[in-house]
């Protein structure tokens, strides 16, 4: 069963000026992750608004547990969770007086609402700071409780917009640690993602976008085989490069690639561990001891630049994001 | 009914803000109270009202008005830093009334409206206001002013969704009040401004509720220019008229604009 279903979602900003999405299909399976991944202004915010019942596409079908978005959007928001790119809980009140609130915009009652509230701190380790405002809290502590407010129903599906967005190393872990917890849990899960290692680490699936169209779509191992398989990986004293380079031969037999600056030799190799265990052999019985030795998977860098001849990082091209952005002035 | 319990929570995040942050109605008292100080003693003198009791009979209801016709920045403001932070799309991801966020919103102005108005009061009192008309009309007077501050709160609503930044709904609402309140027959009489201003600030609504709020409190209908013009004569009537106009445009306008707050 498709939890989440998105077809050729259109919308343009700016009288049709800015394309934001341009005929997006999209679908989760109950119960996975799926990871959407792209530049800034690929369009990703605006899917999770759409999907979110926040915006209209100018064309276009989406469902969420199999109820139309644009038709029933109450419907909807009574069963997603949705955390965006920036915290938004109310900073002036405590990290309590705000659990409580949204619990009752919920409609719990007044005691549901103190025991959910009681149980999500607890969760996301934010009890000894539940009485504090939130402007005291660092960037991580924000985002937990943000998060934590978009649980307060348990919702089926669960929209998280760039969730580590900002966050500094730690406070990145931190969030992939309760979100892992969240999956364990069995939630349907539809995040967006810059990060390429973050999108590997938390989904199920991946779906790379750009330009406002999914361009690829599969799991980090079918994406990453797009691009080319495994490679071995050996680096040696430059004397025994020439000695190496044979045994890799013998393994490979392919297109092997010497730098001789990092006494590195590299090749592609289609047995995994097994062509590591014998490199590692040979090289033993010629008495070579590597200085480093490995496979070495493409990252999905990797795959984003050769299925859109750019990098992530470095696109240019800013589609205007129609979310207002706080201290990007 | 759902859409009046939500909106009511949200006017009470609002009251736990201002405990949270006790400043913020500290600082909004404050400022009326200054206002009804220096008025009353720097100009105080040099106005000759012809009133018994002098000036201040004549600010209190001015001031009055001018604090609530402010209402109108506050409500901006607020609403739109809660754009601003991304609040306002996850109310909208929430299963509650359409109209709750922004009726909760204009419900939580005007009760700080109503301690600042009651601090005000005291104040002018203290300084020699003596509203002679009997509890009923001056409670009909505040029920004005409460009412008034009620209609310009939703100009505000609009105004805060569409601008979406705080500092712009900050200065952009400062500019639209300011010159309200003061082409207006609140601090001073309008005989004395050009002919076409005259016109202007004798149709203002401000002018009209000033003029009601006189004669609710005991005055008389005083520095309305003209006499004989039809604000001037049924300044409570033209008040009304103009709460149900501002109302009967705003709201639905208001919380059409916070529906489709992000459908730019």
């Amino acid at each position: 069963m498709k939890a989440v279903v998105a077809e050729n979602l259109i919308k343009t900003y700016n009288k049709g000026s800015v394309k934001a999405l341009d005929g997006l299909n999209l679908d989760v399976e109950e119960g996975t992750v799926l990871g959407v991944l792209g530049p800034n202004g690929a369009g990703k915010t605006t899917t999770v608004r759409i999907l979110a019942t926040l915006l209209a596409p100018d064309s276009g079908q989406a469902t969420v547990a199999g109820i139309n978005v644009l038709k029933h959007p109450d419907e909807v928001r009574k069963i997603i969770g949705l955390s965006g790119q920036y915290a938004a809980v109310d900073e002036t009140l405590t990290g309590w007086d705000n659990l409580i609130m949204f619990g009752r915009l919920y409609h719990l009652s007044a005691k549901a609402a103190k025991e959910r509230a009681v149980e999500l701190l607890e969760q996301f380790s934010l009890t000894e700071s539940a009485k504090r405002p939130i402007r005291t809290y660092s960037g991580g502590m924000r985002r937990r409780l943000d998060l934590a407010a978009s649980l307060i129903i348990k919702p089926k599906v669960l929209f998280l917009d760039e969730p580590t967005t900002g966050l500094d190393p730690r406070g990145r872990q931190d969030m992939w640690g309760v979100i892992d917890e969240l999956v364990k849990g069995g939630v349907t899960l539809l995040l967006t993602t810059q990060y390429l290692e973050e999108a590997d680490h938390l989904a199920d699936e991946i779906a790379v976008i750009d330009h406002g169209k999914v361009i690829a779509r599969g799991t980090s191992d079918t994406l990453k085989k797009q691009v080319g398989g495994e490679r071995l990986e050996i680096v040696v004293e430059s004397q025994h490069l020439a000695a190496a380079k044979e045994i890799v031969a013998k393994i490979s037999g392919s297109a092997i690639n010497i730098d001789e600056g990092l006494r590195q030799i590299s090749a592609p190799v289609t047995t995994g561990s097994k062509a590591l265990i014998e490199a590692a052999k040979l090289l033993d019985e010629k008495g070579i001891h590597p200085l480093d030795i490995g496979l070495k998977r493409p990252s999905l860098d990797d795959v984003f630049l050769s299925l859109t001849g750019h990098v992530a990082e470095e696109k240019t091209e800013e589609v205007v994001d129609p979310k207002p952005k706080r201290g990007g002035r | 009914m759902n859409a009046i319990s939500d909106a009511l929570i949200i006017t009470k995040r609002q009251l736990l803000q201002l405990a949270r942050v006790p400043e913020v109605l500290i600082f909004s008292t404050i400022q009326p109270i200054m206002f009804v100080l220096l008025f009353r003693y720097v100009f105080g003198g040099s106005i000759d009202t012809g009133q018994p009791g002098g000036y201040v009979q004549l600010l209190m209801p001015g001031i009055f008005v001018q604090t609530v016709a402010f209402t109108l920045a506050a409500t901006a403001v607020g609403l739109a830093a809660d754009m601003q932070k991304g609040l306002i799309d996850r109310f909208r991801s929430l299963p509650i009334s359409r109209s709750a966020v922004v009726f909760g919103r204009t419900l939580g102005d005007g009760v700080l409206n109503i301690v600042v108005l009651a601090a005000m009061g005291i104040t002018g009192f203290v300084v020699g206001w003596r509203p002679s008309s009997g509890p009923i009309k001056i409670t009909l007077g505040f029920l004005f002013l409460f009412l008034f501050g009620f209609a310009m709160s939703w100009v505000g609503v609009l105004i805060g969704l569409a601008v979406k930044d705080e500092r712009v709904a900050q200065n952009a609402t400062f500019i639209a009040v300011f010159p309200l309140t003061f082409l207006s027959n609140a601090f001073a009489p309008t005989t004395g401004m050009p002919k076409p201003l005259q016109y202007v600030a004798e149709w203002n609504p401000v002018s009209t509720m000033v003029a009601g709020c006189r004669q609710l409190f005991g005055l008389q209908n005083e520095f309305g220019a003209t006499a004989g013009s039809f604000p001037s004569d049924n300044p409570l009537l033209m008040s009304l008229i103009y709460m149900v106009i501002i109302m009967a445009i705003f709201i639905p306008l208001s919380i059409r604009k916070y529906s489709n707050a992000a459908n730019k």
